[in-house]
């Protein structure tokens, strides 16, 4: 039991703070006081999924930190080293590892639901290009981090990913590399990337997404705004909530169930067939000896895919690079008179299960040894339906025949 | 709104489907060269296994292939003592807390094999217990081979068979595309006890990839059990609050 004497030295304190650093309002516009629609579903977990896998991956790369070396002679040996001679070294890098491949699949699933529910559209362009900027970034320091290890799919992978440059401007591939092939000086600055320049980038466009959100509102399965409906009196949006506690309770729901499947993949699947680890990752990086079978990670191989439907190089490289950035567009090539999927007509619905479906499929392929015979074929297909679904956009999104959007929150 | 959930649980349920469909075809299509290997009769744990298996490791491997991330000492994991450990496992090292090296140099060992013996640490996590197992068992003579063997899983491999005097030597004969092993002349093990004797080695080859992975187990049913527990105290305090929003 609390005594008044203490409640008043709280609020002195409380006061003491708020007089030289805005804590309690930060917490009212942010947390407390933020209002936030009553009818999130299932797809509206993983931002704040992701915010999570962020903070393992922050605090299990500190930790890997402190034990691995970034020098071609001891970087594989200081993996193993982890793995078997610190203490739970083996579970720090295996969240690490899981940690990488999760944070991909909660920001796939975010961004599958800004595009069902129009998420991107007017007022939210910022936030979705923010957001994207946050992927890009995820995409370096996922694809940097992945050299450290310093296994034959490290070295290939980032010597075919930097060839990818010499296609485009031969001079910008060597100074990406510092040296004429993978090496030392490589492995150096990629670490610096990996531990300092893209976390900063990361953490500050994190931030930035939140601060615009919470400008303009979060958008909801109904793709309705709610502060069209605000209380006469209190001006609180009437399909509106407080984040705390009403989300944040939510959430540690979210966060029981996703922390369960990421467990399972840790403790008892860490390879996940190897999809997470690949097995060549073990045998330790060689120079002169060439893998017969070069794959990305399965979260870039749906790019990948497109870069070897092309057959020509530079092409490919750019129709590679045109794939990820098409996005930054969306927000103005939807020309649906309604955001959320829910009143889309059939037109968008068949356009938009089309593209998750090439999307897919253009990451099966991304995997597959491109000399089999359905793998060119398949993968320009799934190509053009992705590159459709973005510039024909405009056409059918206006086409479409919407049906009439509520004019409050369904339940 | 009832339509649309049904709407959106159909699509939601195709895209898992596809997921799950490519996710199945890709983890074979992931998988080593399409080999046929024989599956590996390995119990995980069984320490009298593994301790055959170590000993098997010192005595036939270790003159050429180093394990240089695994400690001598970490065998006491697989139930030897340090004094066990010292008299029967330790031949090139007197320090128990030594990595498992080896003498022979680099560049006589490529000269000799054409490349040099790789480390053994961590080799099961890239073949795989199935692919050891059948490339222990698969040796026969070849006479077209500078060192007069080859391997049924490992083409043209650069090892001799150093094990032939415990399993024998094996031909290839047979049409093309029909071929079997022989065993043309016997060696000290039966057939069946070869098998085991190759069995406990690579278990024992599996335990050193990942000496860990036992705990691991171990702490993941807590894991899962923990995240269990915290859904259902989250999903009744999270009820609890959101009582009154309809």
């Amino acid at each position: 039991m609390s005594t008044a004497s203490e409640n008043t030295k709280l609020a002195q304190a409380t006061q003491w703070i708020d007089a030289r650093f805005p804590m309690t309002s930060l917490w009212r516009d942010h947390i407390s006081e933020y209002y936030a629609p009553k009818n999130f579903n299932f797809w509206y977990y993983f931002g704040s999924l992701a915010m999570l896998v962020l903070v393992i991956q922050l605090v299990t790369g500190i930790f890997l930190t402190m034990n691995y070396k970034p020098d071609a002679r001891f970087a594989f040996a200081s993996v193993e080293y982890i793995m078997r001679d610190v203490n739970y070294g083996w579970l720090i890098r295996y969240m690490h590892s899981t940690g990488a491949s999760m944070f991909f699949v909660v920001v796939y699933l975010h961004m599958c639901r800004g595009l069902m529910y129009g998420s991107y559209r007017k007022p939210r362009e910022l936030v979705w290009l923010i957001g994207m900027g946050i992927y890009l970034c995820l995409m370096g320091e996922a694809f940097m981090g992945y050299l450290l290890p310093w296994g034959q799919m490290s070295y290939w992978g980032a010597q075919v990913i930097i060839s990818l440059f010499d296609a485009i401007s031969p001079p910008l591939a060597l100074w990406i590399r510092g040296d004429f092939v993978v090496s030392d000086a490589t492995l150096n600055r990629f670490f610096a990337f990996h531990v300092i320049a893209l976390p900063l980038v990361l953490v500050g466009l994190v931030l930035v997404h939140i601060i615009a959100l919470h400008e303009v509102g979060s958008n909801n399965p109904d793709g309705v705004e709610i502060k069209k409906h605000k209380d006469p009196i209190t001006h609180k949006p009437l399909d509106g909530i407080n984040f705390h506690p009403y989300y944040t309770l939510k959430d540690l729901v979210g966060v029981s169930v996703f922390l369960a499947i990421f467990s399972a993949v840790v403790f008892f699947a860490p390879e996940m067939g190897g999809y997470f680890l690949e097995a060549n990752n073990f045998i330790p990086a060689d120079p002169m000896k060439t893998p017969p079978h070069i794959a990305p990670v399965w979260y870039f191989t749906p790019y990948y895919a497109i870069l070897r439907a092309i057959p020509q190089k530079q092409l490919g490289v750019i129709a590679m690079g045109a794939a990820v950035l098409i996005f930054l567009a969306l927000p103005w090539l939807d020309r649906g008179a309604v955001k959320s999927i829910r009143y889309r007509g059939t037109l968008y619905k068949t356009a938009f299960g089309m593209f998750i479906t090439a999307f897919l499929i253009l990451g099966y392929m991304g995997t597959q040894d491109p000399n089999l015979w359905y793998v060119n074929p398949v993968s320009q297909v799934c190509t053009a339906i992705y590159f459709a679904f973005f510039l024909l956009m405009p056409i059918y999104s206006k086409l479409d025949k919407t049906l009439p959007e509520p004019d409050r929150v369904t339940s | 709104m009832k339509q649309h959930a049904r709407l959106m649980k159909i699509l939601f349920s195709f895209v898992a489907l596809t997921a799950l469909c490519a996710g199945l075809i890709g983890k074979s299509a992931l998988a080593h060269e399409e080999l046929v290997l024989d599956r590996a009769p390995i119990v995980e744990g069984d320490k009298a296994s593994l301790q055959r298996g170590a000993r098997a490791f010192a005595n036939y491997c270790q003159n050429c292939h180093s394990a240089q991330y695994l400690r001598y000492s970490r065998l006491t994991d697989i139930g030897l003592s340090e004094e066990e450990i010292k008299s029967n496992l330790m031949f090139s090292s007197d320090k128990i807390g030594d990595t498992m090296t080896v003498a022979l140099d680099k560049a006589d060992a490529k000269a000799w094999f054409g490349n040099p013996p790789p480390d053994l640490s961590v080799e099961a996590r890239v073949r795989g217990a199935d692919w050891l197992y059948s490339y222990l068992r698969g040796f026969y003579k070849d006479s077209s081979r500078p060192t007069g063997w080859n391997n049924t899983v490992y083409h043209n491999v650069g090892m001799p068979h150093v094990l032939y005097e415990l399993q024998g030597v094996q031909e290839m004969s047979g049409e093309e595309g029909a071929q079997s092993l022989k065993v043309v002349h016997p060696g000290k093990l039966s057939p069946a006890e070869y098998n085991q004797f190759s069995a406990d080695l690579v278990n024992y080859l599996v335990w050193m990839a990942e000496p860990a992975k036992a705990t691991r187990i171990q702490i993941g049913v807590l894991a899962i059990f923990f995240c269990v527990v915290a859904f259902f105290v989250t999903l009744a305090l999270k009820k609890e609050f959101w009582k009154d929003i309809h």
